[in-house]
């Protein structure tokens, strides 16, 4: 795979290097000559100094045969524009953007960036599933599909408790997709009573996931 | 009509100036407060200290109710990003934006962005200039 990325950070140091370790080839697009020269003599001839928002950069890079265009530089208006750049001009498959204001995942996506991501965002979902008295904790979200997979842990004062899913007045676009219980993972079908001590994974809409937790956890 | 530009820089403020004194609302935003010394002593308008690529700071400075948006920084991206937060977040009418580098104004205005490109327009005035004073030495 050719893998072009923008922007010669810390980010962007350890991501090159990591994947020149894993055999692609890589190019890594940084706008100061002086840490062009260090990468250059660690890296080899894999590293190119100039602006990767500009157009001619992008072309002496050769991303017209570039499979992923990935800016993680520390200025999000020059991420998004290496990645419509790179997308519109060169008619790259996929682009990657790091996003440092968490606001901007969602514009980014709207202005045609294929995938976002904000460390920020990261961390607070780290945090999120790392404090043990939230009940219900959201674990991933499904981009383009607008979905989210949610994970929520049953006890006696759940709404949902001692019933089964044939019961349950779910949300219209929610499903139960797995109930874990002790050591045992249980695919639920309609018979499947609920009980207090489970942990609950559901697939839900993204606008739905607040009616989906006041009826399990009730928070 | 209300108008908002982002970058009081010598095009930003002279633009801003003059709508000003046309009798538009006019709303300028500049990270740095220093820029708005460029605006005319007798501008009646507002200052927003803050970058114009930041939602809130554009919510701040009117642009729900803004007929026009005018990205004039001195960094063609800040400019691209903020134009196309005006136009896809918050449905301005008309966005103008100004790209120093030829190429990338040549992919946003095919992308439909209203865009201005100065080392374009400048560089064929120059050249009439230089093309026509070279036709006068000719024998």
């Amino acid at each position: 795979m050719y893998i072009i990325v923008v922007g010669g950070g810390k980010v962007g140091y350890y991501l090159t290097k990591t994947l020149v370790n894993e055999g692609h080839e890589v190019l890594l697009i940084e706008r100061d000559p002086a840490k062009v020269e260090v990468y250059a003599e660690r890296f080899g001839s894999v590293v190119l100094a100039g602006d990767g928002a500009e157009a001619a950069v992008l072309a002496a890079a050769g991303a017209a045969r570039a499979d992923v265009v990935i800016a993680v530089t520390g200025e999000d208006e020059d991420n998004l524009v290496v990645c419509q750049v790179a997308k519109n001009k060169f008619h790259v498959g996929r682009t990657i953007a790091r996003v440092n204001n968490p606001k901007n995942e969602q514009l980014f996506r709207v202005l045609g960036v294929d995938v976002t991501v904000s460390q920020t965002n990261f961390i607070l979902n780290l945090i999120e599933q790392a404090i043990p008295e939230r009940n219900f904790i959201h674990l991933l979200s499904l981009r383009h599909a607008d979905l989210s997979i949610v994970e929520a842990s049953i006890d006696e004062h759940s709404p949902i408790a001692n019933q089964t899913l044939d019961e349950i007045e779910l949300p219209v676009d929610c499903v139960i997709a797995a109930i874990a219980r002790g050591v045992d993972v249980i695919v639920p079908r309609g018979s499947t009573r609920i009980e207090p001590g489970d942990e609950v994974i559901a697939i839900t809409h993204r606008t739905e996931e607040d009616e989906l937790r006041r009826l399990l956890v009730d928070e | 009509m209300n108008v908002i530009i982002m970058g009081c820089g010598r095009v930003g403020a002279r633009v801003a100036s003059l709508l000003d004194q046309n009798g538009h609302n006019v709303t300028v935003i500049d990270n740095n407060a220093a820029a708005f010394k460029r605006l005319s002593p007798d501008f009646a308008g507002d200052a927003i200290i803050g970058t114009g690529i930041d939602e809130d700071v554009l919510r701040s400075a009117g642009i729900e109710d803004a007929h026009a948006f005018v990205a004039v920084t001195n960094g063609d991206n800040r400019n691209i990003m903020a134009a196309q937060v005006a136009r896809t977040v918050f449905n301005v009418p008309q966005v103008i934006c100004r790209i120093y580098d030829p190429v990338r104004e040549d992919t946003y205005r095919r992308l439909g962005l209203s865009t201005v490109c100065p080392t374009t327009t400048v560089s064929a005035l120059i050249l009439d200039q230089v093309i026509s004073a070279a036709d006068s030495f000719r024998p």
